[in-house]
């Protein structure tokens, strides 16, 4: 049996989202290290546009999800599977919410404002202070680390309920598989 | 009346020496500037600078400025912009360790604004420059004000790799803030 599935759009958020993830992750582990050139200054410029997506796409999600209630967990699901989604889901959440913040504070930190696709300027809310740029700069990384692991066990979790449990948990989130019948 | 004459004469010239500005107050002074990075503008500025200004704010144009600039004394925004604005393909501190610029006019532009023009070097090339600027009198302090923009590939600041002004913009916008005191005597 397949579940209510998410709406078009919720999937769609929710895969561009992975994408960028992918993208920016190693982005920001490359560029961090690299010795100032044209090259770093692109690829950091590009971190920032794809990080400000990233937030603009969670505030669309959000506003989506208050509208769009996500389909029920199945019946037969355990209270401590229910109880460990709902609380993975909230943190992938605010994590999604903090890493792009940490990062355009950071920045304001560091004395460079961030704008965005090279047109749009976005206010820096914090003035220019080093030391609070390079304490931002070890949020901005425990945060990512912290976010690696919350993704893994997101991945692990899906793969569990679609290759173990064959609940079909994970068809509800994929793409291409719908039967005519979600929006 | 010949020593009247001579009376008055006298104390004109004393007015006219006493409204005389020439000596700066370099703390107060500043010099700064701003590029454009993947079209962000980022602040910068020269920590130290001389900066001989004469200026009579009842003859303006008679005034006169030589300006240098130590440029190992960039704040470019960054420490590692820092290191590497003095290097060969930037500023080339080393062998070229100042900017200076010598003035040869002022004129009036109306509204109480003024233009400098004269010759700014950087890295061995002299090159014209008009800078206007507006006076601030208080009392004793006066108050130059202005600011001008460069091409920095004019004088090869950023070549190589850095020539790609869509990083890094050719225009880069100077502010002068110079306070000045009347001329010690």
């Amino acid at each position: 049996m397949i579940p209510d599935r998410y709406t078009h759009t919720a999937i769609a958020l929710h895969w561009l989202t992975a994408l960028l993830i992918v993208a920016l992750f190693p982005l920001g582990v490359y560029m961090a290290d690299l010795a100032l050139s044209p090259l770093k200054l692109k690829l950091i410029s590009y971190h920032k546009w794809l990080g400000v997506t990233v937030f603009l796409l969670l505030l669309l999600r959000l506003a989506w999800r208050l509208g769009h209630k996500p389909p029920p967990l199945p019946d037969g699901m355990p209270l401590w599977q229910r109880h460990a989604a709902n609380g993975l889901h909230l943190v992938l959440y605010l994590l999604l919410f903090a890493i792009p913040l940490s990062g355009w504070l950071m920045s304001s930190a560091k004395g460079f404002q961030t704008v965005y696709l090279g047109v749009l300027p976005l206010p820096d809310l914090i003035g220019k202070d080093k030391a609070l740029g390079d304490l931002l700069r070890e949020v901005h990384e425990v945060l990512n680390m912290t976010l690696l692991v919350m993704l893994l066990a997101h991945v692990a979790a899906a793969l569990r309920h679609h290759f173990i449990e064959r609940d079909g948990i994970l068809a509800r989130m994929l793409p291409f598989l719908d039967r005519g019948d979600s929006k | 009346m010949m020593r009247l004459l001579s009376l008055l004469v006298l104390l004109a010239s004393g007015v006219a020496h006493g409204a005389e500005f020439g000596t700066l107050l370099a703390e107060k002074s500043s010099i700064a500037f701003v590029s454009k990075q993947m079209n962000v503008p980022v602040e910068g500025a020269f920590r130290k600078f001389t900066a001989q200004i004469v200026l009579d704010p009842a003859r303006p144009e008679a005034g006169r400025a030589q300006i240098e600039i130590d440029l190992a004394s960039i704040d470019a925004g960054s420490e590692e912009a820092n290191e590497e604005v003095k290097g060969r393909s930037w500023f080339n501190v080393r062998d070229f360790p100042r900017a200076v610029f010598s003035s040869t006019s002022v004129k009036s532009l109306g509204g109480g604004r003024f233009e400098t023009g004269g010759k700014l070097s950087i890295r061995g090339k002299a090159l014209e420059v008009r800078a206007p600027f507006t006076l601030r009198q208080e009392k004793d302090i006066l108050t130059v004000d202005g600011s001008f923009q460069l091409k920095r590939l004019d004088y090869g600041i950023g070549s190589g790799i850095w020539s790609d002004t869509s990083v890094v913009a050719d225009e880069v916008q100077i502010k002068f803030h110079f306070v000045l005191s009347p001329t010690r005597k």
